[in-house]
């Protein structure tokens, strides 16, 4: 019915369209307003357009705007418009546009040095081939719209009042869509109506952005209420909602009902296109966006085009040759002229007059010369040059796919080259700028330790878990077939080891087998349990904390009945209760068996939505049952859930403890999952669980929406709390005594970057208390406790308690743990009550609704009682330390920007190798622009005053009152790295200043390695373009998040890594990279590779064009600079397209200047990339000075061997292109590195094609090819001796200088590419080692400390070795020994962000390491040193490492040391501990800014 | 392959794919070619390893370089100018503007006899045959006996083209200007008595040119009748078929003119004028001895400086007289030779350092 009226719109003349169209966009304002399109049009909409429609219904809805339908179209063209439009595109290129004035030129009688129609050849040749290569292109994008276009939905017809099935290009906005299970969405789609009896619907959005876990999203509001099914018809309410925009995380707008009443509507509402409906029955929506305004196509930008930075020198050089070729034009129009003055009066016979009888006059004759001249040396600008770049940059990428030491075989990808012609950018890298999380590590989250209550559980059995998976996947890399491994795994012996053998078994079936298929099947079975490797889901809990646990478990359950449960525990197990109930409950995790994936494990005992009204929370919060903690609930619940969810519903129970449900029920899917299973005693539950483990059916999944979240649900099961069911309002948890208790979920607040934490309000079945359960960053939510008072004991235990789990939490941020800290606020009923109040204004306020809503959760998130803190680990990928040296040693500077916390980061840094232990460290952390200028001012100071390193003892002393090194400095005090400088966000953005980043820079620039802290997206991206446009450097950005893709875009490379965190990255980048570790791979090798080969290709394009021009400009002095050409016009122009196009194209893409296992074993060869060795303007010079001598020879040795004979023009030409060609040959012989059949078959074959196509041309036609008319010639030619003796000399002569040039340096002075092409040849044995040995090896003089060796120094090596020896090491690597890890007697106190909490840890902690004796050697040097320090004003705190020596010289240099009014990270110190407690605490600052920086006066 | 990444496919995918379907693994294919492993072979150029070709270019060049040199100077030529600027010349009565028909005869001695067939060159300096508008000036359609463009000349033989309403065949400035000096030589016997030396007039075009390139009108008609309708060339005397009274040798099939159509590649240059047969083994074409040479003297050559020769040359294997090339080739391989002993030399002091260097950094 809609499509009627469209047929009948076309006709409309289309002046009069465009004109209304346009008053319409007027009119049109912010926002959309959609209507169904079931709807006859309202009338009153638009006088014009009602008139000119007659009574027509309006197609679409609303009438007044110009919606997009759904029809995608990505192509360019239609089969008319191709040609114009083709043509009209690729003339927007230069340098075509240049060649076809050149080929016009040639029309030009006066002018013509060729024939016109032979001129325009080349021009429509190149632009014929780009047209084909778009045609094809486009062809492709058009077949796979068709297909999309083609793909079919339900939508509602209102002729047949029902579904019918449509194509996806036929939906238009207001259409009302019905999608089914397991269908992708074709377009943005308000939810109206869901099978879910919730009002749910889950979506994935793998298409949208990768995230392969389950979304939710909710039917709008009002209309999830309604009883009946939903009916189209009946729908007449308005949609007001933003334009089309590319946001995908944002969609506003409300929906505004007949009776007047509106609704918002927001992102939970919206379905997107591209996603696929999962675990939902059937859904219905109306249209919103279609087609190409829909979210998903907005954000597809398609491929991108860089220019390279090769590129850009390369048309700087192209420029040149311009210049070059217009010098030689004037030159030779000079030239004519005054040869045309000398010649005419004295009527030579050869001066050709005009067609009329006169005289050219000198000038015309000049001007005439200089435009044929350049006609003729048009060669110069090689008009094949951008297409042989083209398809050696299409060749390069293709190498690059195929590289199999670039496929992942775990996520069964390679690397994917999204940018076509940057590749040879990976060779001149100069800075790459990271991102941490699932960069650097996996982003694969492991529950490692944790504490609660101030006690720390160290979770040994665990980490010793853990280093065995480490083993066995380094032992996977190594064999192929690995069956080997499996009963070391097994040998974990408890539960896990079960799932770990299974889990290893099903996956190893696949590599053994090879068959794709089921290799295929594996991967899709590991996409689909996203954020659920075997090692999040395996931990083997802490035996002491596990028995406190069973013990609650046991206590409760004991105490059920009881008035208030919880009152029954001591304070330390309720936290532990509750810090488990947090664990579990505080997340977004939405539960799913794993036999039917994406099946909700559905257990309702009740439906009832979230608080939403007052009245609501009055009616549910009714004093009586507050206080009596017995109600009707149950009863109303039973009741609607029967009548919601019908008899499958069995009775719920209402206990006297008020919501507390025993499961009852059972789903019919899992009939195992009783609570009988669970009620034997407490020391039988591993037992029991081992034994069960083997039905698969038990094993729920957790769909995560951060890794975070399902390790930390993960870690609450391995303690038997497990979450076994969560729906919108309600939360389950199965405990093995209590058996399952329902918690009633008030509200989720969700996740933000900047509160930095999340909270749920729950009402507690065994208390009905309300609590909030918060979980976040401990800066933040340390911040938020309850301020307790020193004065009772109460407080004082609290404060303890405080103290200790800050401590630890700076232990776990020390080991590179990502913290997280949980507590809990239990609300009155009013305190509860008023906030909703608020809560709610805020929810509903249509406006502002973002802050008000952070408001909200502010108020809400304070007064939290500590419960305790998790330390989750964040492995680093494989191969990262190894990747960062061998990228450091090849010359690249790292730079590590990150959103994380300082400590977190500097730590990963350390396990990376990106920070060395002896290396220093200067952090730059200041509260104001001028603390932060003066930092900077102090900082280049002292590096300046660094430099020249004059007396060893002296600098090593000052550095250490100035800037101690974060470890000691090793004895390797001599050779001096570098320092690295960390800052953090706030000061990165002082930094950043107009006025500062000068000096920022210079700073970074001398430093080993930058790493930022706290970053914004916005941050990165202007760090990558400040060093991009002040330093000049090549850049490259690598991230796997939406936070990076900015940076990414910045840079002049951008790598996405196809992680764990969704395509956005991916979609931004240039390369798309499944690990880290390839990078280096991609940019020593091939990175080297195709810069080496498109630098020497391009040289030798410049040469070649150069040379061939010289022999055509000498020529003009013996042609009376005519412009005459001795070559022949056919040979003239294609002989760079046909004749000396292919050897080059090959060694181009196969050349390989130094293998590629002796590039990964000498990373520095990296840098003659960087410095732009082999093509920078001095090569460039070098190489076209070359040219022309070459010229010069290959010009002279014909002329003076034909000087004063009988050859003619083309006789003696001939010989000069056939020498030209074998120079040619011969030169890139010597360029060419590797010879391969291909390069030995190139060379043949042109000049079998020159000698074939020159025999053939010169045999076709006798009279056909004015006025060269070469009949014969080569034929001729072929039986004259001079001929091939010329042949043979010039070449040779010309080339000898080069070649002994090139032999003379290759003996003398050889680069270090030749180096390390000798060493190849010289051993190649060696290097075919295997890879891993290569990776190990070490050069000599660059300190680099295996883990092992690390872990075997330890504090006592490293501490004889030192003099100044304040710190230990800190245990970094997991691998380390788990006691090590357990138990912290090594600390190193790069992190004192509280010098409160961790002072005491400490001085209890460091038992072994600092004995007195030392503190009293140490503190006399310090305070020795301190004047000189003062001196040179250059006293900077930054981390310190001083572990648990407070001493007062230290604090005392120290408050020296800061007089700036800047305040760094510095050591605590005890005795000012309470001071800052007392001022630390209660001053919350603001969430952006951390708590590292705090200000000393 | 690859390159074109379609991110639409990512956005909207396909149809759903079905677990466990078809989609294969990506695993690239490990074969010599895709992971660029093909066998090479990797020259690296240091004074060791390029040092035989030096010497081995020297090896070969010298060589070749005498044989050339030695043959090139067995080969007999002698060159008389006879531009006669010189007053002493006996051509300077000729180049005054107002005398027509000049003769002028120039003596000379051949120091050796002339063995074998002795080429009649005429050569000429300073003349830019090779000049763009000069070198087009023509139209081969003309000259392959084409009677449109008999009739209807090219463009490009402008102003050539026509004269007095008529086409003129040939056309363009090379005929135009084409050579027409008569050169007569004599021998002068013991007595004085002079004999003429017989000079060959044909065979000293390609082949190919008078048989393809080159053709008159078609018809069966005598010459004049073919060439009726055009106009002789401005500065003709004759029009083209009267060159020669011999008809294989005349209109634009007459041998000279076809040499001068083949416009020269230098401006110094010679061209073929006649050929001096061997007559028999026992006598040399050209006994040692006084010579004269008659020159009707008509082409003006002194007006742009320019100089007119007679040259007489025998050839050899590989063509006239040329001493360059035996010399280039013994100076490029002894150059080379030197080069590779200046490389082995250099390979001997450097030979352990560069063993024994390795990449530093």
């Amino acid at each position: 019915m809609e499509r009627e009226p469209a047929a009948a719109d076309e006709p409309r003349p289309p002046g009069r369209r465009r004109r209304r169209r346009r008053r319409r966009r007027r009119r049109e304002g912010r926002t959309r307003t959609v209507r169904s399109n079931l709807l006859p049009f309202p009338g009153a909409e638009d006088p014009t357009a009602s008139a000119a429609k007659g009574a027509r219904r309006l197609r679409r809805c609303g009438g007044t705007q110009h919606l997009a339908d759904n029809r995608l179209k990505t192509t360019k063209y239609t089969l008319l418009s191709f040609l114009p439009k083709n043509l009209f595109e690729q003339f927007h290129r230069l340098a075509n546009v240049y060649f076809v004035f050149i080929a016009l030129l040639n029309f030009v009688p006066a002018v013509n040095a060729f024939q016109p129609g032979l001129a325009l050849a080349p021009v429509l040749f190149i632009l014929a081939v780009t047209a084909f290569k778009d045609l094809w292109e486009d062809y492709s994008r058009h077949r796979s719209d068709h297909e999309i276009n083609h793909l079919g939905c339900l939508v509602f017809s209102r002729e047949e009042k029902q579904y019918v099935n449509r194509f996806w290009k036929e939906i238009r906005v207001g259409d009302f869509v019905r999608l089914r299970c397991n269908e992708i969405i074709p377009a943005d789609i308000l939810l109206l109506s869901s099978s879910d009896p919730d009002g749910l619907c889950h979506i994935e959005t793998a298409n949208l952005d990768g995230e392969t876990n389950l979304k939710r999203r909710q039917v709008v509001r009002g209309f999830s209420e309604l009883v009946s099914e939903f009916n189209p018809l009946t729908f007449t309410s308005v949609i007001e909602c933003e334009k089309p925009n590319d946001d995908l995380t944002r969609f506003r707008g409300c929906i505004i009902h007949d009776n007047g009443k509106k609704a918002g509507l927001y992102k939970e509402n919206l379905l997107l296109r591209g996603c696929t409906i999962r675990n939902t029955e059937a859904v219905v929506g109306i249209v919103i966006y279609a087609g190409h305004e829909t979210k998903a196509l907005l954000n597809n930008s398609g491929p991108r085009y860089k220019r390279s930075q090769l590129e850009r020198q390369m048309n700087c050089d192209v420029l040149w040759c311009v210049l070059l070729l217009v010098c030689m034009s004037l030159f030779s129009a000079v030239g004519h002229g005054l040869w045309v003055q000398r010649y005419q009066e004295k009527k030579s016979l050869f001066d050709v007059p005009e067609s009329d009888g006169t005289s050219l006059s000198p000038v015309t004759a000049a001007v005439y010369s200089f435009l044929t001249m350049i006609i003729v040396l048009q060669v110069l600008i090689p008009i094949s040059l951008y297409v042989s770049i083209e398809i050696v940059k299409v060749c390069q990428v293709y190498f690059i796919n195929q590289d199999t030491e670039l496929y992942d075989e775990e996520t069964d990808s390679q690397l994917q080259c999204r940018a076509l012609n940057i590749t040879e950018d990976l060779g001149q890298i100069q800075y790459i700028f990271s991102d941490k999380t699932g960069t650097l590590t996996e982003n694969k989250m492991v529950f490692r330790r944790c504490t609660v209550s101030g006690i720390e559980y160290s979770h040994d059995a665990n980490a010793q878990r853990l280093a065995r998976y480490q083993e066995a996947d380094s032992e996977e890399e190594e064999v192929v077939p690995r069956g080997g491994s499996l009963p070391q795994r097994g040998s974990t012996g408890s539960h896990q080891g079960i799932r770990v053998l299974h889990r290893s078994q099903s996956t190893r079936s696949h590599r053994r087998t090879g068959s794709r298929a089921e290799a295929k099947r594996a991967s899709m079975l590991s996409r689909h349990t996203a954020f659920s490797s075997p090692m999040e889901k395996d931990i083997t809990p802490d035996p002491k904390l596990l028995e406190k646990v069973s013990e609650c478990d046991r206590c409760l359950a004991f105490a059920r009945h009881q008035e208030h449960p919880l009152a029954h525990l001591s304070p330390e197990l309720s936290d532990i209760f509750d810090f488990f109930i947090a664990l579990t409950i505080c997340n977004t995790v939405v539960v799913t068996s794993p036999d039917q994936p994406r099946q909700k494990v559905r257990v309702r005992f009740e439906l009832k939505s979230p608080v939403k009204t007052i009245e609501d929370f009055l009616r549910r919060f009714t004093p009586s049952r507050l206080t009596s903690g017995c109600s009707s609930i149950a009863g109303v619940a039973t009741s609607k859930s029967a009548h919601k969810s019908g008899p499958s519903l069995l009775s719920t129970l209402a206990n006297d403890g008020a919501l507390l449900r025993l499961e009852e029920r059972l789903d019919p899917q899992a009939p195992g999952l009783t609570s009988n299973g669970y009620s034997s005693g407490a020391d039988g539950w591993a037992q029991h669980k081992a034994a069960r483990e083997p039905e698969p059916e038990q094993e729920l999944r957790y769909e995560a929406e951060s890794p975070d979240e399902a390790a930390l649900v993960y870690a609450a099961r391995a303690y038997s709390c497990a979450l076994v069911d969560r729906l919108h309002d309600q939360v389950s948890v199965e405990l093995p005594h209590l058996g399952r208790l329902t918690f009633e979920l008030l509200h989720t607040l969700g996740f933000d970057s900047i509160r930095k934490r999340m909270s749920v309000v729950i009402r507690h079945p065994l208390t009905d208390e309300i609590n909030v359960y918060t979980k976040g960053a401990d800066s933040m939510v340390m911040d938020l406790l309850l301020p307790c008072s020193t004065d009772d004991a109460r407080g004082r235990h609290q404060m303890k308690i405080r103290s200790k789990t800050q401590n630890y939490l700076n232990l776990y941020a020390v080991e590179g743990l990502r913290t997280l800290c949980i507590a809990k606020r239990v609300l009155s009923k009013e305190e509860y009550a008023c906030w909703l109040q608020s809560h709610l204004e805020a929810e509903s306020a249509l406006d502002n609704r973002e802050e008000l809503l952070f408001q909200s959760a502010i108020r809400l998130e304070t007064n939290l009682h500590l419960l305790g803190a998790t330390g989750i680990e964040d492995r680093l990928q494989d191969g990262v330390p190894e990747t960062i040296a061998k990228l450091r040693q090849a010359g690249l500077q790292i730079w590590v920007l990150t959103g994380d916390k300082q400590e977190t980061a500097i730590n990963i840094a350390y396990a990376c190798k990106l920070l060395d232990h002896d290396e220093e460290v200067i952090t730059l952390n200041a509260e104001s622009q001028e603390a932060c200028a003066a930092l900077l001012d102090q900082c280049l100071h002292y590096v300046q005053s660094r430099s020249p390193r004059s007396a060893p003892e002296k600098t090593a002393s000052s550095m250490r009152v100035s800037f101690s090194p974060v470890c000691p400095p090793s004895a390797t005090t001599t050779s001096s790295p570098s320092p690295s400088l960390v800052i953090d966000g706030r000061s990165l953005a002082y930094a950043l200043e107009k006025n500062l980043e000068d000096k920022f820079l210079f700073l970074a620039k001398q430093c080993r390695s930058v790493l930022c802290c706290r970053s914004t997206p916005l941050q990165k991206s202007m760090v990558v373009k400040l060093v991009r446009s002040k330093l000049k450097a090549m850049t490259l950005a690598i991230g796997d998040g939406a936070n990076d893709v900015s940076m990414i875009q910045v840079a002049d490379v951008g790598v996405g890594i196809s992680g764990q965190e969704g395509m956005q990255a991916v979609m931004a980048s240039d390369f798309a990279v499944p690990r880290f570790r390839y990078l280096e791979r991609l940019l020593i090798v091939h990175g080297h590779w195709c810069y080496s080969r498109l630098a020497n290709m391009v040289l030798y394009f410049f040469y070649k064009n150069t040379m061939f021009v010289g022999l055509l400009f000498w020529f003009q002095f013996y042609c009376g600079f005519s412009a005459s050409a001795m070559i022949d016009q056919w040979y003239l122009i294609f002989f760079n397209l046909l004749f000396s196009s292919l050897p080059q194209l090959v060694t181009g893409v196969l050349d390989k200047d130094v293998p590629a296992d002796v590039l990964l074993t000498e990373p520095q060869l990296y840098k003659s990339g960087q410095n732009r060795e082999e093509y920078g303007p001095r090569t460039f010079w070098l190489n076209m000075a070359d040219a022309a001598f070459q010229s010069l020879v290959c010009f002279f040795i014909p002329y003076l061997a034909y000087y004063d004979s009988d050859a003619d023009m083309f006789t003696w030409g001939t010989p000069i292109t056939a020498i030209a060609l074998f120079t040619f040959l011969l030169h890139l012989g010597i360029e060419t590195k590797t010879w391969t059949w291909l390069n030995w078959t190139a060379c043949g074959f042109s000049i079998l094609l020159f000698f074939t196509v020159a025999l053939i041309y010169n045999a076709s036609c006798a009279t056909c090819y004015p006025p060269s008319n070469p009949y014969w010639t080569m034929q001729t030619l072929m039986g004259d001796p001079v001929f091939y003796l010329t042949c043979l000399i010039a070449p040779v002569a010309a080339l000898l200088p080069r070649l002994f040039f090139k032999a003379l340096q290759g003996s003398l002075f050889p680069t270090q590419l030749q180096l390390g092409r000798q060493l190849a040849k010289r051993s190649p044995k060696k290097l075919r080692a295997p890879k891993e040995t290569s990776a190990q090896e070490r050069l000599p003089g660059e300190p680099r400390t295996e883990p092992s060796e690390q872990g075997s120094l330890g504090p006592s090596g490293s501490f004889s070795q030192d003099r100044s020896s304040q710190v230990a090491w800190p245990a970094q690597q997991p691998a380390c020994s788990p006691e090590a890890s357990g138990e912290p007697s090594v600390v190193d106190v790069s992190v004192p962000l509280r010098e409160d909490t961790l002072l005491e840890g400490l001085s209890s902690q460091t038992p072994g390491l600092s004995s007195p004796g030392e503190v009293i050697l140490e503190c006399p040097g310090d305070s020795k040193m301190k004047p000189t320090s003062a001196s040179r004003a250059a006293p900077l705190s930054s981390i310190f490492s001083l572990s648990s020596f407070s001493s007062l010289n230290w604090i005392s240099s120290l408050s020296l040391v800061s007089g700036l009014g800047s305040v760094l990270q510095f050591s605590r110190s005890g005795l000012q501990m309470d001071k800052q407690d007392s001022e630390f605490l209660p001053s919350p600052l603001p969430p952006d800014q951390n708590l590292q920086a705090t200000d000393y006066f | 392959m690859a390159m074109n990444y379609n991110a639409k496919d990512e956005v909207d995918g396909g149809p759903p794919c079905a677990p466990g379907g078809t989609a294969k693994n990506r695993r690239p294919d490990n074969t010599a070619f895709k992971q660029q492993r093909l066998p090479a072979w990797q020259p690296i150029l240091t004074a060791g390893t390029v040092l035989p070709t030096f010497f081995i270019i020297g090896l070969i060049f010298i060589p070749i370089g005498i044989g050339i040199f030695v043959t090139s100077n067995n080969i007999r030529e002698i060159e008389i100018d006879y531009t006669g600027t010189e007053p002493s010349s006996p051509c300077n009565k000729c180049l005054s503007p107002n005398v027509t028909s000049c003769i002028c005869t120039i003596n000379f001695t051949l120091e050796q006899s002339f063995e074998g067939n002795v080429f009649m060159y005429y050569g000429l300096s300073n003349f830019y045959q090779n000049h763009r508008r000069y070198v087009k000036s023509r139209d081969d359609s003309q000259l392959n006996g084409d009677h449109g463009a008999l009739l209807n000349p090219s463009k490009e033989c402008e102003p050539y083209r026509r004269s007095e309403d008529k086409p003129i065949a040939p056309c363009g400035a090379i005929a135009n200007s084409m050579f027409n000096d008569t050169l007569e030589l004599y021998l002068v016997g013991n007595d004085s008595e002079s004999t003429p030396v017989p000079l060959k007039k044909k065979g000293i075009a390609w082949w190919t040119d008078k048989n393809v390139k080159f053709r008159n009108p078609s018809g069966d008609t005598p010459l004049e009748e073919r060439f009726k309708d055009t106009a002789k060339p401005v500065n003709w005397v004759k029009p083209v078929y009267m060159l020669d009274p011999d008809q294989d040798n005349n209109g634009f099939i007459n041998e000279d003119f076809i040499v001068w159509m083949r416009t020269a590649a230098l401006p110094t240059f010679r061209k073929l004028y006649r050929l001096i047969e061997r007559k028999s083994d026992l006598h040399p074409t050209l006994p040692a001895g006084r010579y004269y040479l008659n020159i009707t003297y008509n082409y003006p050559v002194h007006s742009f400086d320019g100089r007119k020769r007679m040259i007489l040359s025998t050839i050899s294997w590989m063509g006239g007289k040329n001493p360059f090339l035996g010399i280039a080739y013994i100076a490029i391989g002894s150059i080379s030779f030197l080069l590779g002993v200046v490389l082995l030399v250099i390979n001997h002091k450097y030979r352990n350092s560069s063993n024994t260097a390795d990449i530093t950094i």
